[in-house]
């Protein structure tokens, strides 16, 4: 886009500007879904189930009905409607059967929390408990127990997903490209480990909250915490079969998201007690604890890689086995499932790929959209995977990466062709490698582990990561020219943090050429008042929104120069604009303002033509297309976003405790639009991959429980755990259908960081680490295993190659699994 | 019970519940939304004002326990419509992102220089320990406290390969 801007015009594309949101989020006068009061306005609160899975025998509200204040009590009886993204499988309370620990059984609306909280405790039920299915490994176990009996008679997006009724698997996605039985025969060695990974709650600082209001005459109007309006009301009124233009949905500023408030939530539930108390609006704020399991969480992965690799370091064949751990409900699970198969391998080119990914229902809380989805979950594996491969070639773990990477001229696992303009994931690596001093210790790093007794290790890990969304993702702007000469935009991507709303207003403030002063984007939306957008979700905004937004500011100026042409009688060719006006480019002095233009020209005796002007831009994501459900094959990507990490830790063998020294990011994003949002995300995400790598996590007890929904017990990075230093670095190929060249890089950031501690560490100690998180616990134990001598994998010297002969000596997983398999034919 | 208490330096005088906590007193009963709710344990710092010269989790502090108490909140930042150098240093250095944790983070870092005007950086980590910011990773925050106490040498920036 916008090819023909010369980058030296530019004033603010490419640089640091502040967030045009800022000062209110600064004086606390931003207001938050939960800073709102509505005249009447109720508390709903939720009876959350204690078993991961029983039938409810008895359920008695008469005792919680009848208490003074309380306006509203449903049971699951009360509403027969399912609610589902892609897999229609969801009812708004549980119905007869108790899916997960924490699903919601009954709801109360009452005049205050208190009540409400006192009708909870007067609401009797029994349950029979059953023998949930936990562990996704078991899904072809015909004895398992079912977790949805009727998924056959469920709907679901049948162009994309594949349901396997009878089974527990909501969805396999296959990826089949080349011949990988024959890749395998071919390779010199097949190496092959598992990695797993736990359920990982998102932890926005804003817990999930709406405030429903269902009117006579089924108008609806919802105040909610989610991230994409659209998607709110549109499943509203698909589950309701209510018309899409009575139901209205307000995003106010929004707390952090990270995927968790991509779907729909708590609406239902708020507007279902809403409509039974009269209309009145009742509101539904989760608290913390409620937030681990009512609402959902990012799923579990158990991942198994099987890569034939020949002796020089080319991959050959790769057999990728997913298995997601989606919990109760498909939700975004069966869409990360599809996103992660086509990805799995990672920035790497596999010639001969086999994925096979299941999402399986499990008895647990269930999975959703989670920044990166599922990125993090299997670079972790990937990433790990690498360098096991690498080590036991003997080659150095960074120079096996760049032999494998894909560059112009490779194909994705999805047989897309990569060209100059897809970015080049290994100039990140290289930027990270130099920024780290990789494979060598300095002087300084020398005596400090003199002097801590600790031991050093680097590592550098790759990532990439596409748009998952579907083909026809669109996205409108509308900028609406004011009575002075200002702006004021119309459109529904949400910005619960990222700062894509700054970014939108720089390139529209350089395509108009205005100071951004002038460029007003109100921060909260308004399905009633403003166009549709897909979905905020899955770092496509800027891209999307950013082509719209340049459209809509070129379209402002078109109408400007049709309105400017008529009053100066002048030819549109001979038009130009400064900030100020439109003028003709010979005759400076002959010109009109937009001022003067904003609301209809009109002539000095009164006269008047056009009427107010708005610009419009819209736009969809071109040539892509479904993926073949039997190959995988298609064009899914809207762009690809490469990037790398390099990461130092030091290591204490005694006891398995680590500092992170140091974090370098590098990401191709074809052209920085505002600095500091760029370093913001780069750092944010990447201490949120932190996060996962070395703490969170759930933990369950044997019958399903979840035993730790709270800061106290599920902890998430502090100020203390962030590395001693950290480095950004922009690479800028440009995307040739990106907005000024960029694409978005709001996930990116969390991707593979799990990989790299994990890497650094054996680095570093010889620990091998195949689940994440990495706790102390796990690296001391992880110690404790370690094979033979000690810190066989320092860096100087990588562990030698393990010939196809002697399997014994490669390197042990914790769990040993067929960690080195002869080739399946002899080398001569 | 009635209570008297001092907030933004404007007296108030309200009956308080004695179950209410400080947090909810002053987004109910005061309209000062600005203090946010994050977990209601203690544990998050979303809440924290400054109360009697000192930091607290408003979640964890009674309404009646603040009778005769001296609070800021972040309403009291800004002055005469103009943003505090403190909020400066925050807006200048991309300390803000989904803007949920940063009323409690000015807080804390607001006590932190009232005590100690050139902090170091671990000084800093150490006084916004107790805040969980979950997008920006601290780093900006940081930044913004060392630029504000006059000691952060060059803007840190991204670096363009």
């Amino acid at each position: 886009m916008l090819d023909n801007t010369p980058k030296k015009d530019l004033n603010y594309v490419g640089k640091d500007v502040e967030r045009i949101d800022v000062v209110e989020k600064l004086t606390g006068q931003a207001l938050y879904t939960a800073d709102l009061e509505f005249a009447g306005m109720l508390h709903g609160k939720v009876l959350r189930s204690p078993h991961a899975k029983a039938r409810i025998k008895k359920i008695d509200v008469s005792k919680a009905k009848k208490l003074v204040g309380v306006h509203a009590v449903l049971t699951g009886n009360d509403l027969d409607y399912r609610v589902g993204l892609y897999l229609v499988d969801k009812y708004i309370l549980a119905r007869d059967t108790i899916r997960h620990f924490g699903e919601a059984v009954a709801a109360v609306a009452a005049e205050t929390p208190a009540i409400a909280q006192q009708a909870l405790d007067l609401i009797e039920i029994e349950y029979e408990v059953m023998t949930p299915f936990l562990d996704p490994k078991q899904v072809f176990d015909k004895k398992a127990p079912l977790v949805h009996p009727d998924l056959g008679s469920y709907s679901y997006v049948e162009a994309v997903f594949t349901p396997v009724p009878g089974t527990n698997i909501a969805n396999h996605t296959k990826l089949r490209k080349g011949n990988v039985e024959k890749g395998f025969k071919e390779a010199d060695y097949v190496i092959e480990r598992e990695y797993t990974n736990p359920n990982v709650q998102h932890v926005p600082m804003e817990t999930h909250i709406a405030v429903g209001k269902w009117d006579t005459g089924d108008r609806i109007t919802i105040h909610t915490s989610a991230q994409s309006p659209f998607t709110v009301r549109n499943l509203f009124a698909l589950s309701f079969k209510i018309p899409h233009c009575n139901i209205r949905v307000i995003t106010p500023y929004l707390g952090g998201g990270f995927g968790g408030k991509a779907g729909i939530h708590l609406e239902p539930l708020c507007c279902c007690l809403s409509k039974l108390s009269g209309g009145r609006p009742v509101r539904i704020q989760a608290t913390r604890e409620e937030e681990f399991s009512l609402l959902p969480c990012r799923s579990g992965l158990t991942y198994n890689i099987k890569t034939g690799v020949n002796k020089n370091g080319k991959i050959v064949a790769q057999k990728m086995t997913m298995y997601w751990d989606a919990g109760a409900y498909a939700d975004y699970a069966v869409n990360v499932t599809r996103a992660s198969g086509f990805s799995a391998s990672g920035p790497y080119e596999i010639e001969n790929a086999w994925v096979d990914a299941y999402t399986v229902y499990t008895n647990k809380p269930f999975g959703t959209a989670y920044r990166g989805f599922g990125h993090v979950e299997f670079s972790w594996g990937m990433e790990r995977h690498m360098n096991h491969v690498a080590d036991t070639l003997g080659i150095d773990p960074l120079e096996f990466r760049k032999i494998n990477a894909l560059k112009p001229g490779s194909k994705t696992m999805t047989g897309e062709e990569v060209v100059k303009n897809t970015g080049s994931v290994t100039k990140c690596m290289e930027a990270v490698a130099k920024s780290i001093n990789y494979g060598k210790l300095t002087a300084a790093e020398l005596a400090r582990e003199k002097k801590t007794g600790m031991k050093i290790g680097k590592s550098v890990v790759a990532l990439q990561k596409a748009p998952a969304m579907p083909p026809f993702t669109g996205t409108v702007m509308i900028l609406k020219l004011n009575e002075d000469g200002s702006v004021t935009g119309s459109h529904s991507l949400t910005d619960y943090g990222m700062g894509t709303y700054t970014s939108l207003a720089q390139m529209i403030a350089d395509v108009l050429r205005w100071p951004i002063e002038r460029i007003r984007l109100p921060i909260e939306n308004d399905t009633d008042r403003d166009p549709y957008d897909w979905q905020t979700v899955a770092s496509k905004g800027l891209l999307l929104s950013g082509n719209a937004a340049i459209l809509a500011a070129k379209d402002l100026l078109d109408k400007c120069y049709d309105v400017a042409a008529q009053a100066l009688r002048a030819q549109k060719c001979d038009l130009d604009h400064d900030a100020e006006k439109v003028f003709v480019r010979h005759h400076p002095k002959s010109h009109v303002t937009y001022k003067q233009m904003a609301v209809g020209y009109a002539y000095p005796n009164g006269n008047a033509i056009c009427g107010p002007i708005i610009g419009v831009g819209r736009y969809i994501a071109q040539g892509l297309t479904n993926l073949d459900k039997e190959t995988g094959q298609g064009n899914p990507a809207l762009d690809w976003t490469f990037g790398a990490h390099g990461l130092i830790v030091e290591v204490c063998e005694k006891t398995g405790a680590f500092n992170i020294i140091k974090v370098a990011s590098a990401y191709d994003i074809g052209q920085v639009i505002n600095e500091g949002s760029v370093r913001g995300q780069a750092i944010g995400g990447m201490i949120q991959g932190l996060g996962t790598a070395m703490c969170e996590g759930y933990i369950y007890n044997d019958k399903g429980q979840l035993l730790n929904p709270s800061f106290t017990d599920n902890k998430i990075p502090t100020s203390l755990d962030i590395p001693e230093e950290i480095d950004c670095i922009a690479i800028e190929t440009p995307q040739i259908d990106g907005p000024f060249g960029a694409r978005g890089v709001g996930e990116h950031s969390m991707i593979a960081v799990c990989g790299a501690l994990g890497n650094a560490i054996e680095k570093a100690t010889g620990a091998v680490l195949t689940h994440m998180p990495i706790r102390q616990e796990n690296v001391w134990k992880a110690l404790q295993n370690r094979s033979g001598k000690k810190a066989t994998a320092k860096a100087a010297k990588p562990a030698k190659a393990v010939k196809a002969e002697k399997p014994a000596k490669a390197v042990k997983a914790e769990k040993p699994a067929k960690v080195v398999k002869p080739a399946g034919r002899a080398k001569k | 019970m009635k209570i008297t208490l001092t907030v933004n330096g404007k007296k108030y005088q309200r009956d308080a519940s004695e179950t209410k906590n400080l947090l909810h007193f002053l987004r109910e009963d005061l309209g000062l939304t600005g203090t946010k709710e994050g977990c209601g344990a203690g544990e998050c710092g979303a809440c924290t004002v400054i109360m009697n010269g000192k930091t607290v989790n408003s979640c964890l502090i009674l309404a009646v326990e603040a009778n005769g108490a001296d609070i800021m909140t972040i309403e009291g930042e800004a002055k005469n419509g103009k943003l505090s150098k403190l909020q400066v240093a925050f807006k200048k250095n991309h300390a803000v992102q989904c803007g949920f944790c940063t009323p409690g983070m000015i807080m804390s870092t607001r006590a932190l220089l009232e005590n100690n005007p050139k902090p170091t950086v671990e000084q800093i980590k150490q006084a916004i320990e107790g805040n969980f910011c979950r997008c920006t990773g601290y780093q900006q925050i940081i930044e913004a406290v060392q630029d504000a106490s006059g000691q952060l040498k060059k803007k840190e920036g991204l670096k363009r390969a």
